[in-house]
């Protein structure tokens, strides 16, 4: 009975190898799904872990005295969860609730089973049916919401603005875009983040941090609870609340003086850098870029002729025209070009060689002083062609002495961008040797570039940049960086806005400038600022272009410790005293008194009504 | 004298029983158990060991089965030859009745519902089986080279098998064909056995590929593939069966070389079927096959013969029958078993939520009861037929191929046992366990990684469950009584 086949016995050694390769083809497989890749661990946690975002509130903006500009306001998304809806619900009734019609209705559910135009859909979970209800629908609804199974409400928050003002500086948030998610991982689509303004340059102070809750979902896309008992959940942090320079009532009426014409205001705190005010003509309403209207309405704003959205009072840039003199006064005294009593010629204005550069009658010759009260052309291009031209023997170099001039310029903070916390502030023009090298191929004078002694030319500046020169004479020397926040809530300010700039001027070229400038007040051409019980001092400008001319004015009051620096910019509005030293006076004295006297109220409604007539040619 | 017989023979079992695979059968209970746990586990539930949950109940059905075990170990084995047929013919019995139990879980009718308890008679028809198939072999003068012997040997396989599937329970049935590896090592011809997996093989690459296209001819790579095989097989059962290695080497190279100058030709040149070609190659090997038949008179190159013009059959009536004659739900799940479809939400759901639990385990695992793509219920059927899931999930790449090693381990095991048993009942027997446990692992692993059909069948040891815990143990613990008597004499 004893059988053993031996021929047959290395059978044995095939089964076994059989088994063998089994097991090492499953081994080789195991270790392709768990050790080469690591999208089946994706695929897992994607179908495992919902994370529930927690939106932290963004942070509110105030103006300088504490008045709300920007806040939150509660909107409610209506979700359902169409497993607990089912054939429960009375349609008419739910509708009317909501004031939709029946179809509406049918559309919107049939677009949330539709898994192509809704690829989260899941019966166990909430669905987005109706989103940014207001308050009063809401309560509405709420009152009713018991009858209606499976509807459930979402608070969600939308921007409010309290005033009509300020669209340039405060922005607008709106959802990310797709280049926004790649720049910064933190967003998700449907996000909101700061578009224009400070909402964009304050983007991570107000945005606050998001919170998460790592939520475990079942294969039924039911909660099952928290992911390690929430150890690894964070809570959402609220936004920063920040706190402007701006003050709300200078704002309005510097908005309401600009209306009908094309132009900017900017107001400075000489001793700070806090900007007071900053209005760019035409504007918007701040309201009108909120939820979903927001990206109708930006088009319509961005296709307007006149270019609204434009921040003039940053992104504009402009010949500073006789404004401009200031600078050129205080680099001429302090190269030791002139002094106090350097008498210059001016008969109706600057003829040199065959040049000639028109000016106004007054007497001559004349000094320093009188020069910018009277904004004589000849005095400042002669000092500037003594400057260029006859001072080799000081500057080696024609090259050298334009370079030392552009030095000077600089250091009054043109010619670059000063740094405010705004988006896309330009920095204007302050040419060099080097770029009329280029553009006269190395045959150039002091003649030939003569213009820039009066503001005009090659030299442009921003409303920005013009009311920080109204500063930095202010301050005799030095400006801070102009910035329109003024604090953030729980944290220092950046010390770029805290350390002051000192320009190469002397002490004793700003004290005769501000004598020049307020003798402009007491008897020049800004004598109508003359009535206020505040020693203002300023400078107009009336700056030449292919239009009408621009009505310009930088100033500042008082003159001893000076409270406010000014810089009015109308474009074609003519002469610096037509618009600009009025619209700067109701400024300061808005500022300084705190409110307008019955005879101003009177001025400021004739401004607000006047209008300047732009042809298409001014475009 | 009798009563001192009986100790010896006890302390004889002790004895020579093979603790190796003792201490596999506790490692494996040990490991299934812990899977049943991470796979029925809900969030909430913290008491494993209660009754009312399945980690309880499955410490219950384990412990029932170390008691089973020990009984069977207690018996005297040579019972277990004397009452084979019996236990067969009960076997037979219960499982033509369960056909028409009126009972029917999930469209099956094979669980028997007695009481509070369920039990399924196809687990334990297997032991029964094997038994029968033992004593049959084992008989004097037995040689499955006989036919007469090599039907009766058929008919105890495939009457339960029968059975089995008109109770719809067509994956237990298919465990059945895993004897043919106990008929191979017992001298059943290697060809039959390389003939069956040659046909799977023309089956799952001809349907898989039949739609995909060569670059630049409008050749179907599935019947490429196929016609060229049926050529290299010929080849290759030509030199092992003729010795002709003249002939097989002609062969391989006018097949070969006929094939790569078509494919220069039609790359290159003009474009065309290359199945053509190959048709032509076949149809001339069928004729050489009869030619050198003739020419020799050697029954082999007959058989050849039938092996290429049956595997040529076979592969046409395969490809008409998937497109004609099945239903459609049928052709669904044999495509999206080939992944030729797409059917996340449907039928390859399973497969792929198991690929994902699997390899989203890492090396190292998630850790005890922290895999969430089990603990959240992605995989169905997580804690019977996708039980591997929880194991690759939570242990990670280490512990998954660590149960494959250690099933490995029980079934080289199991084979050296079988090798050294003196009668042939026992290495019958042992190697229809070998088989058994082999085909459940191949199928029921392959199945969650995504290489074999999904058949519900489940994984030894593993799968929660008392049927089939109690019948794999019966199965093993019988062989261990069977291993433990060898050296004891008989009449």
């Amino acid at each position: 009975m004893k059988q053993k086949d031996f021929d047959l016995e290395y059978r044995k050694y095939v089964i076994a190898g059989v088994a063998a390769l089994i097991v090492f083809i499953y081994i080789i497989r195991l270790f392709m799904l768990q050790i080469t890749s690591d999208d089946y661990k994706k695929s897992a946690d994607s179908n495992a872990f919902l994370k529930k975002i927690e939106y932290p509130s963004r942070g509110a903006i105030l103006d300088r005295k504490g008045k709300l500009l920007v806040y939150n306001q509660p909107s409610y998304d209506i979700m359902v969860v169409m497993n607990e809806m089912k054939d429960r619900l009375d349609t008419l009734d739910f509708c009317t609730a909501l004031g939709i019609t029946k179809e509406e209705f049918e559309k919107r559910m049939a677009t949330i089973k539709d898994r192509n135009k809704n690829p989260g859909y899941s019966r166990f979970t909430e669905q987005l049916f109706m989103s940014q209800l207001s308050d009063k629908d809401f309560s509405v609804f709420q009152e009713k919401m018991y009858r209606f199974p499976g509807f459930y409400i979402q608070k969600r928050s939308v921007r409010q603005y309290t005033y009509d003002m300020g669209a340039h500086v405060l922005g607008d948030v709106a959802e990310v875009s797709p280049g926004d998610i790649e720049e910064d991982d933190y967003y998700q689509p449907g996000d909101y983040i700061g578009k224009l303004g400070i909402e964009r340059s304050y983007e991570k102070e107000l945005r606050g941090q998001k919170g998460i809750q790592i939520l475990l979902r079942d294969a039924h896309g039911r909660i099952q609870g928290r992911y390690k008992n929430g150890a690894l959940d964070q809570r959402a942090v609220p936004g920063k609340n920040l706190t402007l320079g701006i003050d709300a009532d200078l704002q309005a009426l510097g908005e309401r003086l600009m209306e009908g014409k094309i132009g900017a205001i900017v107001a400075i705190e000489p001793a700070t850098g806090e900007v007071l005010c900053m209005v760019s003509s035409p504007t918007y309403d701040p309201r009108q870029m909120v939820g979903r209207l927001r990206s109708k309405n930006h088009r319509a704003l961005s296709q307007d002729v006149w270019k609204p959205l434009l921040n003039r009072a940053i992104m504009g840039q402009y010949p500073p025209g006789s404004t401009f003199k200031t600078t050129q006064g205080l680099t001429f005294m302090t190269e030791g070009i002139i002094n106090s009593h350097t008498l210059y010629p001016c008969s109706h204005g600057f003829n040199f060689k065959g040049l000639h550069v028109g000016c106004h009658g007054h007497a001559a010759p004349l000094p320093l002083v009188p020069a910018l009260s009277t904004s004589c052309n000849g005095y400042f291009c002669w000092g500037l062609y003594h400057m260029i031209n006859t001072n080799v023997s000081k500057y080696g170099s024609v090259q050298n002495a334009m370079n030392t001039w552009r030095d000077y310029m600089v250091s009054m903070g043109f010619g670059y961008r000063l740094g405010i916390d705004l988006p896309g502030e330009k920095r204007g023009l302050i040419p060099n040797a080097m770029f009329y090298d280029k553009a006269y191929k190395g045959s150039w004078n002091g003649l030939t570039i003569i213009s820039i002694a009066i503001g005009q030319g090659e030299v442009n500046a921003t409303p920005l940049q013009i009311a920080n020169l109204g500063a930095t004479i202010a301050n005799r020397g030095y400006y801070l960086v102009p910035h329109v926040v003024k604090n953030v809530q729980g944290q220092p300010l950046d010390t770029l806005y805290t350390r002051k700039h000192y320009t190469k001027a002397s002490k004793e070229a700003y004290d005769y400038v501000v004598q020049g400038m307020r003798s402009s007040v007491l008897g020049g051409t800004c004598k109508e600022l003359g009535k206020y019980d505040f020693n203002a001092c300023g400078k107009t400008g009336t700056a030449q272009n292919r239009g009408h001319d621009h009505s310009v004015f930088m100033g500042f009051a008082p003159m001893e410790n000076p409270k406010i620096a000014v810089a009015v910019y109308v474009e074609n509005g003519g002469w610096g005293a037509t618009y600009g030293v009025p619209i700067g006076g109701l400024i300061m004295e808005k500022y300084l008194k705190g409110k307008l006297s019955e005879a101003s109220i009177a001025k400021a409604k004739s401004i607000q009504e006047r209008r300047i007539a732009y042809g298409a040619g001014d475009r | 004298m009798a009563q001192a017989i009986g100790n010896r023979k006890e302390k004889g079992v002790i004895r020579s029983l093979d603790y190796w695979t003792i201490i596999i059968y506790i490692a494996l209970l040990t490991f299934g158990w812990v899977s049943v746990c991470g796979a029925s586990y809900s969030y909430g539930e913290t008491d494993l060991f209660s009754l009312s949950t399945r980690s309880g109940m499955q410490i219950v059905w384990i412990g029932t089965s170390i008691v089973l075990g020990f009984v069977i170990l207690m018996l005297d084995d040579r019972y277990l030859d004397m009452f084979a047929y019996i236990i067969f013919g009960i076997m037979l019995l219960l499982l033509f009745g369960t056909i028409f139990n009126p009972h029917s879980i999930k469209g099956s009718r094979s669980w028997l519902v007695l009481g509070p308890i369920r039990l399924q008679p196809a687990e334990f028809a297997k032991f029964a089986t094997a038994l029968a198939l033992a004593k049959l072999m084992n008989t004097y003068g037995f040689t499955i080279a006989k036919w007469k012997d090599f039907a009766l040997v058929l008919g105890v396989i495939f009457v339960p098998m029968l059975f089995i599937v008109l109770q719809r329970e067509t994956g237990s049935a298919l465990v059945y064909l895993s004897f043919f590896l106990m008929l191979y090592r017992e001298g059943m011809p290697g060809s039959i056995l390389f003939t069956g997996v040659a046909m799977v093989v023309y089956f799952v690459v001809g349907i898989r590929y039949a739609d995909t296209m060569m670059v630049y001819t409008p050749t179907s790579v599935g019947k490429f593939a196929v016609l060229l095989m049926v050529q290299l097989f010929s080849a290759g059962l030509l030199y092992v069966y003729c010795n002709d290695r003249r002939d097989t080497i002609r062969m391989a190279m006018i097949g070969l070389g006929a094939t790569l100058v078509a494919l220069i030709f039609g790359l290159l040149i003009i474009p065309f079927d290359l199945n053509y070609v190959e048709m032509a190659l076949c149809v001339v090997l069928i004729i050489y096959l009869l030619y050198r038949f003739l020419a020799t008179r050697l029954r082999n190159y007959l058989w050849i013969t039938a092996f290429a013009v049956g595997s040529l059959m076979f592969y046409n009536v395969a490809d008409y029958a998937l497109n004609h004659v099945l239903e459609p739900h049928q052709r669904v799940r044999i495509n999206v078993l080939l992944g030729l479809e797409e059917d996340l939400k449907g039928a390859g759901y399973n497969v792929h939520q198991s690929e994902i639990a699997i390899g989203s385990g890492g090396l190292q695992g998630k850790g005890f009861l922290n895999g969430t793509q089990t603990k959240l219920k992605y995989v169905p059927e997580q804690d019977t037929d996708f039980i591997f899931c929880t194991v690759g999930e939570e242990e990670g790449f280490v512990g998954s191929a660590g149960v494959l090693l250690l099933f490995l381990a029980l079934i080289w095991r199991l084979i050296h046992l079988a090798e050294r048993q003196v009668h042939r009942f026992g290495r019958v027997y042992g190697y229809c366990v070998v088989s058994i446990f082999l085909f459940h692992v191949f199928i029921n692993v392959g199945m969650v990684l995504g290489l074999t059909p999904v058949i519900g069948i489940p994984l030894p040891f593993f799968s929660y469950g008392g049927s089939s815990l109690w019948g794999f143990t019966l199965l093993l613990f019988i062989f261990l009584r069977i291993d433990a008597g060898r050296n004891l004499l008989r009449n």
